[in-house]
């Protein structure tokens, strides 16, 4: 099989509990753990089973040259170890992996730069760092330069920089880089909006020149575009393999089983507390899954604190939002003017979509409440909502492949030109 | 007519000019002979691989020339510190031992007896300080980049010889003011030179791997390096050793070194040739243990680091 690119066997790696946090043994536990071994070993002990976690367990997969291959999953699950082998930064505990190709791996940006150096220095040191030869970056370095927009600061030392400065010199390197396989890891969450779409498209650049491009991310929308197959990794294993978008899919389903505690025991929500929500009913037509283009009702019920009754003026809001951090659809009382001029007592509000828009697909519903103008009470993806919209369009016609947000009602017409 | 979308072959034609949503498998690089690399779990003693150092060459460069531009930055006196670490410590035990103890210097100019050992100990302890905190010192690069580690602890070493140098110069003027010849011996010096480098590195790999996983090396290596300096002939001659001990005195590899470089400079020390071979056996010994423990150790080192 000579158009493998990577090949993984049942790769596992080990961490003692508490990984490797645990830092600073010392001589004396060490001489200690020496001198009591043998010694409970006589006496017949078995040594004790230290507490230990698999990172990675049995994780198997091909990457073949010239495919640009998405790493999904959530922290923890894995990614970075994952990374770290392939990249031979550690080691496996069990398995292997075969490479077939020079490796170039970015796991950070600026890895090595030294503060008291130049622009023009760190260039070179950080090349060599990454596995650049000399020639590789005096050839580069005019479009190193000119791709992290320094050129007046280039003798000055870095840490006179700005940390944006700093930071587009240090993804210019790196983005110059050429290797026959990149192994790249969160590194375009640098810099500004448009330094980072700047970044995107570097990438893409590179997979679109054939190189094999395995790609760590937390923005699903940059894994989305760049790349056409993806790894859904959790603890420590392959959840789901596949095309991107069903594997997206699968994670942000997954994410979600976990993140629908019912609404009164979430804590990660902030606001005085005048008004807590308590749960968020979604209402379709027929008790069914929600419709596009079909009435919904978002029954939002709450809880308020009795030593501040009456509530006045509360503002009530419900937004939709991509998993990918896109807001959609905001239903909010101080835009319609429906602010509920006083509170007693706890209850539910009801916001009644006649003719919900949004396309097929999940997507998570954030709640908000403001007494008086004062923040009470907001949780982002209290709840999710999934949308089908295959009986919008009763033909039965074939999809768009390009995954609209919304869908209306419309008609075409055709003037025959003479 | 019916509802044209989406039943529409129009419609499906129209959609080539849409943007491709991601990117698909493309053409790979039409190259036949891709390096082939194994990853593989550890598996106790590691060939040395010193083949991949020498792969990783321009890295080792690269280092070795940071740490020489970084040394003396943002200090008043810059490089003259060089110069000013040996000379001031000759000056102490000029005072100290040559005038106070009246410690006998083979005949020399006592300053010039010192110095020249001072030249070796001082790259020898730098050295030896630098590189056991190599990888500690750059914990971010050995969690974030592969590189084989031993790269670290060479380019520490290597850094010290510049400081070397320009002592070696002001050594060569204090020669010229008391009027001591160069002799032929000078020609020994790259060994004793190289010998001192060896040195340093086989204890800077042993302490480097360890400081890794136990930090108390970095409370151990300045008392390390006082202790050996003592135990090392500098402010005195090995000829103060009782015969019977010189074997045991010899087995400090700087003894070796140290009147080694006063036989290539001064022409004149009581090394001989038994001692000689105890202190280049040791540091072989220390080298090759050290290299092997620095491999055995470093697919760890990313980990516990």
């Amino acid at each position: 099989m000579s158009d493998v690119a990577i090949r993984v066997e049942h790769l596992g790696k080990q961490y003692r509990l508490g990984g490797p946090q645990v830092r600073y043994a010392t001589f004396r536990d060490t001489l200690v753990n020496a001198a009591s071994v043998p010694l409970g070993w006589l006496k017949g002990e078995r040594r004790p089973q230290k507490n230990t976690f698999w990172a990675l367990d049995d994780v198997s997969f091909e990457v073949k040259h010239g495919e640009a291959v998405g790493i999904i999953g959530r922290n923890g699950a894995g990614k970075s170890t994952l990374l770290k082998i392939l990249s031979r930064i550690t080691s496996p505990t069990r398995g292997r992996v075969d490479i077939y190709g020079r490796v170039g791996s970015l796991l950070e940006v600026g890895t090595g730069f030294h503060p008291e150096l130049t622009g023009r220095e760190n260039i070179f040191l950080n090349g060599a760092i990454l596995g650049m030869t000399r020639r590789e970056i005096m050839r580069k370095f005019d479009e190193i330069v000119a791709f992290a927009e320094i050129e007046k600061f280039l003798d000055t030392a870095v840490k006179f920089y700005s940390s944006g400065m700093y930071v587009r010199l240090a993804f210019a390197v790196a983005a110059h880089l050429e290797p026959e396989i990149l192994v790249v890891d969160e590194v375009l969450a640098v810099g500004d909006a448009e330094f980072q779409k700047k970044s995107l498209g570097k990438m893409g650049d590179v997979a679109k020149e054939g190189r094999t491009v395995f790609f760590v991310s937390h923005n699903l929308t940059a894994i989305q575009t760049l790349c056409f197959r993806s790894i859904l990794l959790m603890n420590g294993t392959i959840a789901e393999e596949g095309e991107t978008n069903k594997v997206v899919t699968k994670y942000l389903i997954l994410n979600h089983a976990n993140k629908l505690e019912p609404i009164n025991s979430r804590k990660d929500r902030s606001g005085d507390g005048k008004l807590r929500f308590t749960g968020c009913e979604i209402i379709s037509e027929n008790n069914q899954i929600t419709q596009t283009g079909k009435k919904v009702i978002f029954k939002i019920y709450y809880h308020i604190s009795q030593d501040s009754v009456p509530l006045r003026n509360v503002a009530f809001s419900i937004s939709i939002n991509t998993f990918t951090g896109n807001h959609v659809l905001v239903f909010f009382t101080e835009e319609t003017r429906k602010n509920i001029p006083f509170i007693f007592k706890d209850g539910s509000i009801e916001c009644i979509v006649p003719e919900f828009p949004i396309a097929g697909g999940t997507y998570g519903i954030n709640l908000y409440s403001a007494v008086n103008g004062i923040l009470a009470d907001y949780i982002l993806d209290a709840s999710t909502i999934v949308v089908d919209d295959s009986s919008y369009f009763p033909d039965g016609g074939s999809k768009h492949p390009d995954h609209p947000l919304y869908i209306t009602k419309h008609i075409w017409s055709i003037e025959n030109q003479k | 007519m019916g509802t044209l979308y989406p039943n529409n072959q129009a419609f499906h034609e129209a959609k080539l000019d849409f943007p491709e949503p991601a990117i698909k498998q493309t053409e790979a690089i039409p190259a036949g002979n891709y390096v082939h690399t194994a990853i593989l779990p550890p598996k106790g003693w590691a060939p040395l691989a010193l083949g991949e150092l020498w792969k990783f060459r321009e890295l080792l460069f690269f280092l070795t020339w940071r740490d020489i531009k970084v040394r003396y930055k943002q200090t008043a006196l810059g490089a003259a510190w060089a110069i000013l670490q040996p000379v001031l410590t000759m000056i102490v035990f000029s005072i100290v031992f040559g005038g106070l103890a009246k410690l006998p210097s083979e005949g020399f100019p006592y300053p010039i007896f010192t110095f020249t050992a001072l030249l070796p100990w001082q790259l020898f302890a730098f050295a030896l300080t630098e590189s056991s905190n190599s990888l500690v010192g750059s914990q971010n690069l050995v969690s974030k980049v592969y590189f084989p580690r031993l790269v670290m602890p060479f380019s520490s070493v290597l850094a010290g010889v510049v400081d070397f140098a320009i002592a070696f110069v002001v050594l060569m003027g204090m020669m010229a003011f008391y009027g001591i010849h160069l002799t032929s011996s000078l020609l020994l010096l790259p060994v004793f030179l190289l010998m001192a480098l060896a040195s340093a590195l086989a204890v800077g790999l042993w302490l480097s791997a360890l400081n890794v996983k136990y930090r108390d090396i970095r409370y151990v290596v300045p008392f390390l390096t006082q202790f050996w300096m003592y135990a090392t002939p500098i402010a005195y001659s090995s000829s103060l050793i009782p015969e019977k001990w010189r074997w045991l005195y010899s087995l400090n590899p700087m003894t070796g070194v140290v009147e080694g470089f006063r036989l290539a400079i001064l022409g004149k020390s009581s090394l001989d040739v038994l001692s000689l071979s105890i202190s280049a056996s040791v540091v072989v010994v220390l080298l090759i243990g050290g290299l092997f423990y620095f491999k055995r150790m470093e697919s760890g080192f990313a980990d516990i680091i």
